[in-house]
């Protein structure tokens, strides 16, 4: 470990005095940002802790919350981790790069040049409220999921130190990806990585984040938050690999806030964590926009997967789409609740929720809780659940060409989840979760 | 030993007995009609050779150049040389037939082959080209959206690329319009040859105008009751099976 540790921020959540001690530390930031941590610091501690009878915990396993107070947040230090930045390779020549070890900046940032000449931000979010204040304060927890996690969202901004602030001015187009490696080391460390993607205009970009663990064994809480702004006419593509390992209590708490004529797409991969609670909001604020949420799980052993989506049409003329493919093995869980919530006055709304379960394996139990709730009277919405085996049929097919019981099986998981694989439009990626999931889940 | 054998076979589904002391002998090389009424016992000979699990071998052999595939699992006598070419296709969602013919190539490496990808796409553009099927198919999921006569080509097009010692086609000639049998039918022509036995299970003549059979045999019942030349098929079609399967059983070949 690097000899620049500093002697405080190393008690754990559940420590009277942790919020104070870490606050020493963030000399320089705005009043606005520290007073609002102080807020939810207090927030944090005031909100109950959730039950089973909250329609938004309804058949989540609360147990593993208990242990929320024990985890430490990871003390302000750079980061001893040369092989990790040698790892945060899987994307070959990005628009820019953050490396996060523990919440720490763990490489030099990497940015295009041309890009930051046409005033693109790709920054970690310090020094963003540092340079940017103004308008991070603008975005900054200005839209929230409301889908439950309240209490750990308010824990998140009392302690979030870390995170990525990408901002896309008005008519600036990018191909290549931004892309955050966030990972985690310490054993017991608690991270709280957010992330403020703003896009302007009639801009067009991509951000892919990657969440990975130094190693399989240590524990590790992870509280991020992912807010996604697209301006009107634009086109923000979001990618979540989440690859914890499977010793680590997660929760990704997301927005998707779209105004007029954009396409906002977003997609999370869960491969990793013992549990998981992925909340996503997408909420449409502008019309004739295209909001597409994807999600591609495959939990296996005593893994966790806990989603929990919500689908806001404030606008008419806009349309949305999410699809939530589960593949589970072994005794795994999944609980997909969704809710599609068209307001009065969002006229020739066309909303789709779709949640696909396979089960693999007879000890795996998926919970699916579709829900609509329409306020105007023109509109266009569907939503379904469909949980199902692998059809022996088909599974014959495969045999009867001479392809073994487990290669097919793999194969028909696989063409399962291509549904939602194939949207990453980006060959790369998609071979690379491809692979992820082979070699992780399905070998 | 070039021949695909089966001696005596007695099949049961549910437990009623649907193939009553089957036999029939294809060599290599030919081949050969299979006819009959439905729910004679064609398709399940097809399913039951291929080692569908619900379907129950009570007694019998089948030699498949001499090795009984009898109690093999569907795949191991998938790769032992045995190809079934479906009725009813199933629809794969999110797996291509390149990706699907590949793994099937695949699986049957021997130990240190490796699979050679530019001699694949080159061999599944030309066998594509064969079969008027679109290129741009490649990158579709198996069977998903096709019409029918799409779905029978595509049977057509893996058996080419597996290259099976034999091959039983079950009602290939069902749903297709007359275009898409003769494009079938000359796919299966161009396959003709001494290291390949087909048997076409059909319940119509129409097939075998196009592609002649060296034998016919007519099913009824559960076994083979009458056995000939190519002009069995014009017999029955012209007298109907009934007249056809009361005369007398001609020798079994």
């Amino acid at each position: 470990m690097s000899t620049e540790t500093l002697s405080v921020g190393t008690g754990a959540i559940g420590d009277a005095d942790i919020f104070a001690a870490r606050q020493e530390f963030s000399g320089g930031l705005p009043d606005w940002f520290t007073t609002m941590q102080r807020e939810h610091w207090t927030r944090f501690l005031e909100s109950p802790d959730p039950t089973r009878l909250d329609e938004t915990w309804r058949f989540s396993d609360l147990r593993p919350l208990s242990k929320i107070a024990g985890f430490v947040p990871t003390p302000f230090e750079k980061p001893d981790a040369d092989d990790l930045i040698a790892r945060s390779n899987t994307v070959k020549n990005p628009a820019g790069q953050l490396v996060f070890v523990d919440d720490n900046l763990a490489a030099a940032r990497v940015m295009d040049a041309e890009l930051e000449k046409k005033g693109v931000i790709f920054t970690t979010l310090f020094d963003a409220l540092n340079n940017h204040g103004d308008l991070v304060r603008e975005y900054f927890m200005k839209e929230t999921p409301q889908l439950g996690s309240e209490k750990y969202e308010a824990l998140h901004v009392a302690l979030v130190r870390s995170g990525v602030f990408l901002y896309v001015p008005d008519g600036v187009e990018v191909d290549r990806p931004f892309v955050v490696y966030n990972w985690t080391q310490q054993e017991k460390g608690a991270v709280f990585p957010h992330t403020l993607f703003v896009s302007g205009k009639h801009s067009k970009s991509t951000l892919v984040e990657f969440q990975r663990a130094a190693s399989t064994e240590t524990e590790h809480l992870v509280i991020s938050n992912a807010h996604v702004f697209s301006g009107d006419g634009s086109e923000t593509n979001h990618r979540i690999i989440q690859d914890w390992n499977t010793k680590t209590l997660s929760f990704q708490l997301n927005t998707n806030n779209a105004d007029r004529d954009t396409n906002a797409k977003s997609i999370i991969v869960n491969v990793g964590s013992s549990q998981a609670r992925q909340e996503v909001h997408g909420k449409i604020f502008g019309s004739g926009s295209n909001v597409e949420m994807y999600s591609v799980n495959v939990p296996r052993k005593d893994q966790q997967f806990d989603q929990r989506t919500l689908q806001t049409h404030l606008a008419p003329h806009s349309r949305s789409d999410l699809l939530f493919k589960n593949a589970l093995l072994d005794k795994s869980r999944t609980i997909f609740s969704g809710l599609i919530i068209v307001e009065e006055g969002a006229q020739q709304t066309d909303a789709y929720q779709t949640n696909n379960n396979l089960m693999l394996s007879g000890d795996a139990e998926s919970n699916a809780l579709p829900g609509l709730e329409i306020k105007a009277n023109d509109v266009k919405c569907s939503h379904g659940a469909t949980t199902g085996r692998i059809d022996e049929s088909n599974l014959f097919y495969f045999l009867a060409r001479g392809i073994t019981r487990s290669k097919a099986h793999e194969l028909i998981v696989f063409g399962f989840l291509e549904e939602v694989i194939e949207k990453f439009g980006d060959e790369a990626l998609e071979d690379y979760v491809r692979g992820r999931l082979a070699e992780k889940s399905l070998a | 030993m070039n021949t695909l054998e089966i001696k005596n076979l007695n099949v049961t589904i549910d437990g009623q007995r649907i193939l009553k002391d089957f036999s029939l002998t294809l060599p290599k090389g030919e081949v050969h009609a299979l006819m009959g009424p439905n729910g004679t016992g064609k398709s399940t000979l097809a399913k039951a050779l291929s080692g569908h699990e619900d379907y129950e071998i009570e007694s019998g052999e089948a030699l498949l150049d001499g090795e009984d595939i009898i109690g093999m699992e569907p795949d191991e006598i998938a790769r032992a040389g045995l190809f079934m070419a479906f009725q009813y296709p199933s629809e794969i969602p999110g797996v291509t037939i390149a990706n699907f013919i590949r793994a099937a190539l695949t699986a049957r490496l021997n130990e240190g082959e490796t699979f050679r990808a530019p001699d694949f796409y080159k061999e599944l553009y030309a066998r594509m080209d064969e079969l008027k099927i679109d290129r741009k198919f490649t990158s579709r999921f198996v069977n998903e959206g096709f019409s029918g006569g799409e779905k029978k080509r595509c049977e057509i097009l893996q058996m080419a690329m597996l290259k099976p010692r034999y091959a039983i086609m079950d009602e290939t000639d069902s749903g297709l319009d007359i275009d898409a049998l003769k494009i079938v039918a000359e796919g299966v022509n161009k396959m003709r040859g001494p290291d390949l036995g087909i048997l076409i299970i059909t319940h119509y003549q129409r097939l075998l105008n196009y592609i002649v059979p060296d034998k016919v045999h007519v099913m009824a019942d559960g076994a083979i009751v009458r056995s000939g030349g190519p002009e069995l098929a014009l017999e029955l079609e012209e007298k109907g099976y009934e007249s056809v399967t009361a005369e007398p059983a001609g020798a079994s070949s």
